[in-house]
């Protein structure tokens, strides 16, 4: 286990990393983005919501992924790498969506989508919901 | 036991000009992706299918969800300055800043246990509702990666402290930043789209 | 690093001495005996989804029937038997052995490797699949037994006990297939990095064999496919045992969205078994006809857009679920679409077999059955695939004879190609070739002989998962009678054939007539090495200076051009 001699060869590979961002400047960032999607719903304006979350939370996973995990760094394979994957989460969601966001078809229905009772209001009075099978 | 059973000569090749190890953890990051992208798609679509889900997420905490936030981001910045340091060659600075990372892991779960019993107590359990069966579901799955992470830093920590396999330190470090980008997003949907 | 520098069989011998039964075997890093506990597991369970197989064919052929070695099959246990056999034959024998075993053996040796870059990363995957596979055994012995829900575990006949008529069987079979993922997950890594990484000195990309790109290729598919499955398996999980309702309409669900998340996964899954086996007819093609692949880069670029096109077909097995129609339009068009390149690819073999000096040598009778008895399961399912007709056909014998033209091309003749092929590699040894060829004809004509009939029962109305069809009037005429007991009988014949190979195995491996290092004048790398190879593969890493496929190069003595060869 205790090998140093190996450890030439791999980082031969690499001398890429001789730019180190200043670190602690992003975690501010991310902090002071933090802070503004926990007060985004305070507005009341559903579409500020919104953005703040969702925005917000794509603009973290961005500096993330730049700035801490280097991807810019790492083989260009890698970046194609990612956006693939999430590619293939959006392709998902396609094909998926147009019926899991459906109530009814046209030989079929979800009797408690239709009848508005899918989501029963969790007792919030220290029981627990009833298995029904 | 021999050498060449512990580290072959193929590890130490780079034909693409990555080391295998961050070649390695990448291609993980990518599998992990399509399990979280697969189980979040999922819930965004019950989500955008029924108001009611917004009602049942006004029952989650956001300040916890928001601590715990900080708290993942914070030990975010603790694994990539252990990075730094494990390249400065200095395995001793990188592993007290693993360390923390893992103290932040640590305090991450340990809040969610407490966040998750007041939850139980007053009712809102797996199978409460749907929106509930999903949050469970989607945090338990991503604590159980923190979980995983916490340990392995720990094993990684342990030889960086006597300056061994420091390359590792980074490569622990890209799972740990996935893991935190996993929860920048299960924050917003679980706790403030309501 | 002692070993480079010794001679290869001397120090082979002094390690051996040095290393306990236990390390060498049991614990071992090696890929190649790793590839034989994947390959020998894979094979075990093989003669446990082809004896499931057997029961329920005479069940459903002679109805009522005591089942030598079984007994009388009730429903629940014909349920059982079914999906068994199914998710064994897929996760629990191609995968193993055309993936892990294949992968694990070929991809050192074939870019001139010592092994793959995470050996004990390795051993772990081999560990975690073994739990797997003996977390599924105990499924089977569990009150209520087996999982009975399908292969494919829709819901709610998976979710419920009462439907399913299992109890915690079907639930510790998804643990099973969650540590299967695991394993797999594990093991593509270890061969992704590899094959990118390791080559050796002068492999660029287009100088890798077919079949070491083509198992990479399948390892990316499968790892960018099985996300959604693994949150659906825990989703599925929760609903048997939590109470939850992810898949259940009464209480907010929907299960067409398991559906979803399973055929998401399942049919680039199927395209992960396909591209070794085609793999591994090409490399055997161009060896046992003397000729280069047709067209190298055609072959790497239809398998690559293959695999992308692999994750814009999935909801064809989905057709008269009640999916919104126009998705089934869309569907139908990616699903023709994705023929094109699969047929691009045969006929690039074709091509290549087209003016060469073909031997029919056993491995190439198997890669000939391959190319022709999955030309049938290809174009068998553009009927699938145009979602009018799936109307009619889905759920009916025609989509069975259908996938088991492509699974059994794949799985079986493959996997039998692949180790006729690579067995002097691998053991020293050669097989016989008469009993191969025995094995041969023996396998590939009752194979035949069971799934055309079952194309025209499903044709006439026979549908999929019927226990007893004497339930149904209309579809126990005699002519349907008679097709089903004759598939039956094929089948019986067809096993009894495998013991053929068992016995060639056995004794080839013991007492056959020794292998030098190149039998077949290949020019691929691993036939550089010993036979078998030691740890570490070689005294010397090779270095490469062409491509894999420069078979009767004009102006040269011999036929073939070894990658390693300086001139």
């Amino acid at each position: 286990m205790a090998d140093h001699a190996s450890h030439g060869t791999a980082h031969e590979a690499h001398g890429e990393h001789t730019h180190h961002p200043n670190y602690v400047k992003i975690w501010a960032i991310l902090l002071a983005l933090l802070v503004v999607s926990v007060a985004g719903p305070f507005v009341g304006i559903k579409a500020v919501t919104l953005i703040t979350a969702f925005g917000v939370a794509i603009v973290k996973a961005y500096l993330v992924v730049k700035n801490f995990m280097h991807i810019d760094v790492a083989a260009r394979l890698v970046t194609y790498l990612v956006l693939t994957m999430l590619l293939f989460m959006l392709l998902f969601f396609a094909g998926t969506a147009p019926d899991v966001m459906e109530s009814h078809g046209s030989n079929w229905t979800k009797p408690s989508w239709v009848a508005g009772t899918a989501h029963p209001e969790a007792p919030a009075d220290g029981h627990g919901q009833e298995e029904e099978h | 036991m021999s050498a060449a059973a512990s580290r072959p000569i193929a590890t130490g090749r780079s034909a693409t000009g990555m080391p295998t190890g961050r070649l390695a953890v990448w291609w993980v990051i990518a599998s992990e992706i399509v399990i979280f992208g697969g189980l979040l798609g999922s819930y965004v679509m019950h989500r955008l299918a029924h108001d009611a889900f917004a009602q049942q997420a006004a029952h989650t905490n956001t300040w916890i969800g928001a601590f715990n936030t900080f708290v993942l981001l914070t030990s975010s910045l603790s694994a990539v300055l252990a990075h730094k340091a494990a390249e400065e060659g200095n395995g001793t600075k990188a592993a007290r800043f693993l360390y923390y990372t893992m103290a932040g892991g640590v305090v991450f779960i340990v809040v969610k246990a407490f966040e998750w019993t007041s939850e139980i107590q007053h009712g809102f359990t797996i199978s409460s509702n749907t929106f509930w069966s999903f949050y469970y579901t989607a945090a338990g799955i991503h604590a159980g990666h923190v979980i995983a992470g916490v340990v392995i830093m720990g094993i990684v920590a342990q030889a960086a402290r006597k300056n061994l396999e420091l390359q590792r330190v980074e490569l622990i470090g890209l799972y740990w930043h996935f893991v935190d980008i996993v929860w920048i997003f299960l924050f917003p949907l679980l706790y403030i789209a309501k | 690093m002692v070993v480079q520098h010794a001679s290869p069989a001397h120090e082979h011998d002094a390690q051996h001495a040095r290393q306990s039964w236990v390390r060498h075997y049991l614990l071992a890093t090696d890929h190649k005996i790793i590839c034989f506990q994947y390959m020998f597991t894979g094979m075990a369970l093989a003669v446990v989804a082809g004896f499931f197989s057997y029961v329920f064919r005479m069940q459903m052929a002679f109805p009522g029937m005591n089942v030598p070695g079984w007994g009388l099959v009730t429903p629940a246990e014909y349920n059982m038997l079914v999906t068994n056999h199914g998710a064994i034959m897929i996760f629990w024998v191609a995968m193993p052995v055309l993936i892990a075993a294949f992968g694990n053996y070929l991809i050192p040796l074939m870019i001139g490797a010592d092994d793959m870059v995470f050996p004990r990363v390795n051993r772990l995957s081999y560990q975690i699949f073994l739990l797997s596979v003996i977390i599924l055994l105990v499924s089977f012995f569990v009150d209520g037994g087996g999982s009975a829900g399908a292969w494919t575990m829709y819901p709610p006949l998976m979710a419920k006990a009462q439907y399913s008529m299992t109890g915690t069987g079907s639930s510790v079979f998804l643990v099973a297939i969650a540590l299967e993922f695991v394993a797999f997950l594990l093991g593509g890594i270890n061969f992704v990095t590899t094959a990118m990484n390791a080559r050796a000195p002068g492999m660029t990309y287009y100088d890798i064999p077919i079949v070491v790109w083509m198992i990479v290729i399948a390892s990316i598919l499968f790892m960018a496919s099985v996300g959604p499955l693994i949150a659906g398996a825990v989703m599925m999980l929760f609903d048997q045992q939590l109470g939850t309702a992810f898949f259940d309409p009464d209480r907010g669900g929907d299960p067409i969205l398991w559906q979803h998340l399973f055929w998401f996964f399942g049919h680039p899954e199927v395209y992960v078994v396909l591209l070794p086996a085609i793999g591994i007819t090409a490399e055997i093609i161009t060896v046992f006809s003397r000729k280069k692949l047709f067209a190298y880069k055609t072959v790497l670029n239809t398998a690559i857009g293959t695999g992308v096109l692999s994750f814009t077909v999935w909801a064809h097995h989905q057709f008269i679920a009640g999916i919104d129609p126009r998705m089934a339009n869309i569907f139908t068009v990616t699903t023709l679409i994705i023929s094109i390149p699969i047929a691009e690819m045969m006929f690039v073999y074709v091509a290549t077999l087209y003016g060469g000096s073909i031997t029919l040598a056993t491995p190439m009778l198997w890669a000939l059955g391959f190319i022709a008895t999955f030309l049938i399961g290809g174009v068998t399912g553009i009927f699938l695939g145009a979602s009018g007709a799936d109307i009619y056909l889905h759920d009916t014998y025609f989509v069975l004879a259908h996938f088991h033209y492509t699974f059994f091309p794949i799985a079986i003749i493959g996997t039998y190609a692949g180790l006729t092929y690579w067995f002097p590699k691998m053991f020293g040894k050669q097989m016989n070739e008469t009993l191969g060829k025995i094995h041969f004809w023996g396998t590939f004509i009752p194979f035949n002989c069971i799934f055309i009939p079952l194309f025209f029962t499903g044709m006439l109305g026979d549908h999929r998962r019927i226990f007893d069809y004497t339930y149904f009037p209309e579809l126990s005429t005699p002519m349907l009678e008679n097709l089903r007991a004759f598939a039956t009988i094929s089948l019986v014949v067809m096993l009894g054939f495998q013991l053929v190979f068992i016995y060639n195995f056995v004794t080839s491996l013991l007492w056959g007539e020794k292998a030098e290092k190149n039998p077949w004048h290949a020019n691929t790398l691993e036939w550089t090495a010993d036979s078998p190879p030691p740890h570490g593969n070689w005294a010397e890493l090779p270095t490469v200076y062409r491509g894999p496929y420069e078979y009767s190069v004009p102006d040269r003595k011999d036929d073939f051009w070894p990658q390693n060869a300086k001139s």
